[in-house]
C-alpha cells in the first residue's frame, strides 16, 4: 500500500527535552489521521515537525517516499506543500475573505485564482464574503475561512492544530462533519491533533492516542474504543472502568462471577484487568446479579448510572430516561461482551 | 549571541550611553564640586524641587481623578465633548502656557489693567499675585499636567468591574461610600502611575522654571554648564536629578505592577451612566470645564491673539524658514527613531535573551530622564569623540575636520533619539504584539518566502502604528526645549527655541506665532488619541 505520510521512529528535542520519542505512523492518500491526547503529549510539538517549523533530532519523516525532514536535513516549510490550520485561525486581519484565501496561489493565473476562490467559497458556503474583513465573521465562519485559504494551494497534506477548540461544543460537531466531508471531496490526506475524542470519531479514518511523547496505539476509531491494546488508550477513549478479575483455563473470574469468551479463549492463567464500558452492562430486573445505584446523572435520552458491585467496585451502566431510578435501589443486571479487553495486571502503570 | 543579536545589544547600549555616562558619575562624585554645590545651591534645588513634586502631585490628581470620575460614571450635558475636549492641554508645552499667564496677568496684562481702570488705582496700589514665582509654576504644571492622570484614571475606572461597584451599593454603601471605599482603592495604583508621569515631567521641565525664575535642578544645570562653564559640576547635578528621577521611575514599575493584580475581567456589560440633573449636572460640568479652559482654551486664545498682533511675522520668510527646518529636523529624528524601534522590537522578537531584554529596557528608559540629563550625559562622550577625530586627522591628513559629532546636528539627533526611543518603541511593540507568531506560521504553509511575510503580512499590519510612533516623535521633537538649547549647533534655531528666545527678551507676543505652530502640530497626535479612545468605546458597546 502507498503511503503518502511516513513517520519512523521520530524524536523530537526541545530545549533539552524529549517532547516525542521514537514515534512511528504511516498515512494513507486520502486519508485522515488523528492524534489524541492530553494536553502535554507532544502532539502539537509533532505536528509543528511534520510542518518543518520544529527540527526533528533523529528518525525521519517523509512525504510521497521523499524524505523531509531528519536529523541531517530539514526542507523549509514554504517548500513542503502542506497546509495547516491553527487553533487561533490566524486569518490576516488586514486581507478581505477573498485575499486571504487567495494568499497561497498568487503565483496561479488570475482567471484560475478567481475560480479557486469561487468552487471553495461554495464549498464552505460562504460565497457572497468576498470583500468581508475577517473581524466581521463570526468563529465558525472564520474557521471555514481558514479551512479555504489552507485548502486553497491543494496541498498534498493537511495539518489541523486543535481546529475546534476555540467554538462551543455544538458549532464543534457540525463543523467536524463539514470539514471531514470537503476534505474528502478534495481528496487531501489530513492529520489533526486534538484532545476532544468526538472529534476524532467524527473526522478520523486512523486515530492513535499519545501519552508522553509515545504513540500507543494507530487504528481506525471502532478499533481504539473497542480493542484497546494498550490500559491508557481504554482509559482515554470512551467511559469506562477497569475492573480486576483472574483468568483461570480461558475463564475469566471477577465481581460477574465467570465468564467465557472467544476473546480469551487462548489467554494464558494471570492476574487481570479487564475493560467494562456502559455498554457491556444491561439493567434486567429479573437478573439474579445485583447491584446498588450509588449515583446518577441525566443525559437527556438517557441516565448514565454509577453501580456498585457486590466487592464494592463500580461500574457505569446506561438506563433509559423515563423512568429514573433511585440513589439507593437494588438493580438487577446482565453483563454481555462484545469486545473482552483484558490487560495483565503485573503491567499495570494507570495514572491515579 | 551571534553577531546579528550582538549589533542589536551594542546599538541598545549605544542608546543608554548617556544614561550611563550621568549615571556613573554618581559612581565617581567629585567631593569638592559637591561640598561647594551643597554649601550654595543643592539645597535650595532639593527644596524647590520637593515643593513643585508635592504641589503639582495634589493638583494634578485632584484634577485628573476628579475629572476622570464625572466623564466615567455620569450622563451630564457636554461630557461627550468634554471627554477629548480634556485632552487637549496635552497639546500645550508647559513653557508656552507660561508664557501666555505671563502676558495675561503681568502688570502690563490686560487683567491687571481691567483692575486699574475699574478701581482707579495704579501700580504698588493693590495686590496681585504674582504668576512668575514658585506658585504659578505649581499652577501652570498643574493645568498642563493633569491629562496624564485623568486619561490612566479614566481607563481605571472604566475597567473596574461594575459588579464591585454594584455590590457595594447592594450593600448599603452610598454613591460617595462607594467611591471612596471602591472605586478609589481599585484604580489606585492607574492614579499613582499617572502622578508619576506627571512628576517626571515636572523634574525635566526646564522653559518654565527658567521663564519663572524658579531654581532647580534643570536651570542649575543649565546655568553651571554655561554660565561657569563647570562641566563635572553640570554633571554631578545632572547625577543629583537623576535620583530624583530613579526613585519615580521604581514607584511607577511598582504601581504598575500592582494595577495588573487589581485589574480584573471587565464583563460585556458596560456600567450604566448615571444621569445628572440640576445642580448636580451643573458641578460636574464645571469640574470638567474648568481645566480644560485653564489649561487649553485661555492659553490658545492667548497665543491666537498675540498672532494677530503680529501678524507680520507670518509673512516672514525667515519664519517659514525656521517652521521647515523644525519640520525637517523633526522628521529625521522620527524616521531614525522609528527604524531604530523597529529592528530591535523585531530583534527582542526574535531573541527574546536576557541580556538583550535588558538593553532594550535600558535604551527606553529615555523618555524618563530630562533633556538637559540627556543633553549632558551626551556632550562628554562626544567631545572625547571628536578631539580623537580632530587628533588622528590632524596626524593622518594635516587638517582639522572640526567638531563633527558635538558641533551638528548629529548631536541632536542623537539626543533626540535617546529621550524619544521609548515613545516609538512602545508604538511598534503594540503593533508588532497583534502579528501573532502563528501569522507567519500560516504565511510559511501556504508557501511565503520570509521577504513575502514581510511585505504582505507585517508591513501592512504596521503601516498604522508606524505613521502613529512617527507623528508622536515629530510632535515631541517640536516641543523639545532643553536639549536642543543645549546642543544645537551655532545659529540653528526651532520654533521652540525661538518661542524661548524671544519671550526670554520680554518680547512675549513675538513668541505667538512659533508657538501657535508648535500647539497647532501637536494637537494631531491629541487628535489621534482621541479618536483611538472613542473606536475603543464604541467597540466595547460604551
Amino acid at each position: 500500500m502507498s503511503t503518502l505520510l511516513n513517520l519512523e521512529s521520530v524524536s523530537i528535542e526541545l530545549s533539552g527535552n524529549r517532547i516525542v520519542d521514537q514515534l512511528s505512523l504511516s498515512l494513507a492518500p486520502g486519508d485522515i489521521g488523528c492524534l489524541l491526547g492530553p494536553s502535554g503529549c507532544g502532539k502539537t510539538t509533532l505536528l509543528r515537525a511534520i510542518a518543518g517549523f520544529n527540527p526533528v533530532s533523529s528518525g525521519k519523516i517523509s512525504l510521497h517516499n521523499k524524505v523531509v525532514s531528519s536529523n541531517s536535513m530539514q526542507l523549509a516549510t514554504e517548500k513542503r506543500n502542506i497546509g495547516m490550520m491553527f487553533q487561533d485561525f490566524s486569518l490576516f486581519p488586514h486581507l478581505t475573505v477573498e485575499q486571504n484565501i487567495r494568499f497561497g496561489i498568487e503565483d496561479w493565473s488570475q482567471s484560475e485564482q478567481e475560480q479557486r476562490v469561487k468552487e471553495l467559497l461554495l464549498r464552505i458556503d460562504l460565497n457572497g464574503y468576498q470583500k468581508r474583513y475577517p473581524h466581521e465573521l463570526s468563529g465558525g465562519q472564520q474557521q471555514r475561512i481558514a479551512l479555504a485559504r489552507a485548502l486553497a494551494p491543494r496541498p498534498q497534506l493537511m495539518l489541523l492544530d486543535e481546529p475546534f477548540s476555540s467554538l462551543d461544543a455544538e458549532l464543534r460537531e457540525i463543523l467536524a462533519h463539514d470539514v471531514r466531508h470537503l476534505l474528502k471531496e478534495e481528496n487531501i490526506t489530513a492529520l489533526l491533533v486534538t484532545h476532544d475524542q468526538q472529534e476524532a470519531f467524527a473526522m478520523a479514518d486512523k486515530a492513535g492516542v499519545m501519552y508522553s511523547g509515545q504513540l500507543l496505539q494507530w487504528e481506525t476509531p471502532y478499533e481504539l474504543y473497542h480493542e484497546p491494546t494498550h490500559e491508557l488508550v481504554a482509559d482515554f477513549i470512551g467511559r469506562g472502568v477497569l475492573l480486576q478479575g483472574e483468568v483461570k483455563e480461558h475463564k475469566l473470574h471477577s465481581a460477574f462471577g465467570v465468564i467465557e469468551h472467544d476473546d480469551i479463549k487462548n489467554h494464558p492463567n494471570m492476574q487481570v484487568n479487564f475493560l467494562v464500558r456502559p455498554d457491556d452492562i444491561v439493567l434486567n430486573k429479573n437478573s439474579a446479579m445485583k447491584a446498588i445505584v450509588v449515583g446518577k446523572g441525566f443525559r437527556g435520552s438517557h441516565y448514565l448510572y454509577t453501580l456498585e458491585l457486590s466487592d464494592t467496585s463500580r461500574v457505569l451502566a446506561v438506563g433509559p430516561s423515563h423512568q429514573p431510578l433511585n440513589d439507593g435501589a437494588t438493580v438487577g443486571i446482565d453483563v454481555d461482551f462484545d469486545h473482552l479487553v483484558v490487560f495483565d495486571a503485573s503491567l499495570c502503570e494507570l495514572p491515579d | 549571541m551571534s553577531r546579528g543579536t550582538l549589533l542589536l545589544f551594542a546599538v541598545a547600549v549605544l542608546i543608554g550611553l548617556p544614561l550611563i555616562v550621568v549615571a556613573l558619575s554618581l559612581l565617581n562624585p567629585q567631593w569638592d564640586i559637591l561640598a561647594h554645590l551643597w554649601q550654595t545651591v543643592i539645597p535650595e534645588y532639593i527644596s524647590h524641587s520637593l515643593i513643585l513634586l508635592v504641589c503639582v502631585g495634589l493638583g494634578v490628581t485632584v484634577l485628573g481623578v476628579s475629572t476622570a470620575w464625572c466623564i466615567s460614571q455620569y450622563d451630564f450635558p457636554g461630557w461627550r465633548y468634554l471627554s477629548w475636549g480634556l485632552l487637549l492641554p496635552l497639546a500645550m508645552p508647559a513653557y508656552i502656557t507660561a508664557y501666555t499667564y505671563t502676558g495675561l496677568l503681568d502688570y502690563a496684562g490686560p487683567v491687571q489693567q481691567l483692575i486699574r481702570d475699574l478701581f482707579n488705582v495704579s501700580i504698588g496700589d493693590y495686590w496681585f499675585p504674582n504668576i512668575r514665582s514658585l506658585a504659578g509654576a505649581v499652577f501652570v504644571l498643574c493645568v498642563v499636567l493633569y491629562p496624564y492622570v485623568y486619561l490612566i484614571t479614566r481607563a481605571a475606572f472604566m475597567q473596574q468591574s461594575t459588579a464591585a461597584f454594584e455590590s457595594a451599593r447592594t450593600l448599603g454603601a452610598g454613591s460617595l461610600k462607594s467611591f471612596w471605599r471602591v472605586a478609589m482603592p481599585l484604580a489606585r495604583p492607574a492614579i499613582a502611575t499617572g502622578v508619576t508621569l506627571a512628576l517626571m515631567e515636572t523634574l525635566a521641565d526646564y522653559g518654565t522654571m527658567e521663564y519663572f525664575g524658579v531654581t532647580v535642578f534643570t536651570t542649575g544645570i543649565f546655568r553651571t554648564w554655561y554660565g561657569i562653564g563647570d562641566a563635572q559640576g553640570a554633571l554631578q547635578l545632572s547625577a543629583l536629578l537623576l535620583i530624583f528621577v530613579i526613585v519615580l521611575i521604581m514607584v511607577e514599575r511598582y504601581s504598575r505592577r500592582r494595577a495588573r493584580f487589581y485589574q480584573q475581567r471587565s464583563s460585556n456589560r458596560t456600567p450604566q451612566r448615571r444621569p445628572l440633573k440640576g445642580w448636580r449636572a451643573g458641578l460636574a460640568s464645571f469640574i470638567c470645564w474648568l481645566p480644560v479652559v485653564l489649561g487649553f482654551l485661555i492659553p490658545a486664545s492667548q497665543l491666537l491673539w498675540w498672532s494677530v498682533e503680529k501678524s507680520d511675522i507670518w509673512l516672514e520668510a525667515s519664519f517659514w524658514v525656521l517652521t521647515g527646518n523644525t519640520l525637517w529636523l523633526g522628521l529625521l529624528a522620527a524616521c531614525i527613531t522609528v527604524l531604530l524601534a523597529l529592528w530591535l522590537a523585531y530583534g527582542r522578537r526574535r531573541h527574546p535573551t536576557r541580556p538583550l531584554r535588558a538593553a532594550i529596557t535600558l535604551a527606553g528608559m529615555g523618555y524618563a530622564i530630562p533633556g538637559i540629563v540627556i543633553a549632558v550625559g551626551l556632550l562628554s562622550p562626544l567631545a572625547w569623540l571628536d578631539h580623537q577625530l580632530i587628533a588622528a586627522s590632524k596626524w593622518l591628513f594635516g587638517m582639522n575636520p572640526g567638531l563633527i559629532f558635538s558641533g551638528t546636528v548629529i548631536a541632536l539627533l542623537f539626543a533626540y533619539s535617546v529621550r524619544f526611543l521609548s515613545v516609538s518603541l512602545q508604538t511598534v511593540s503594540s503593533g508588532l504584539e497583534q502579528i501573532t507568531p502563528q501569522m507567519d506560521d500560516s504565511a510559511r504553509t501556504l508557501g511565503a518566502s520570509g521577504r513575502r511575510i514581510l511585505w504582505k503580512v507585517h508591513l501592512p499590519l504596521l503601516k498604522s502604528p508606524l505613521l502613529a510612533a512617527l507623528i508622536l516623535v515629530l510632535v515631541d521633537v517640536m516641543k523639545e526645549l532643553p536639549a536642543t538649547l543645549v546642543l544645537r549647533p551655532f545659529d540653528f534655531n526651532t520654533l521652540a527655541v525661538r518661542a524661548f528666545e524671544m519671550a526670554s527678551d520680554e518680547r512675549l507676543a513675538d513668541a505667538g506665532p512659533p508657538a501657535l505652530m508648535i500647539v497647532a502640530v501637536g494637537l494631531i497626535p491629541v487628535m489621534m488619541l482621541s479618536r483611538a479612545l472613542r473606536n475603543k468605546s464604541i467597540k466595547t458597546g460604551d
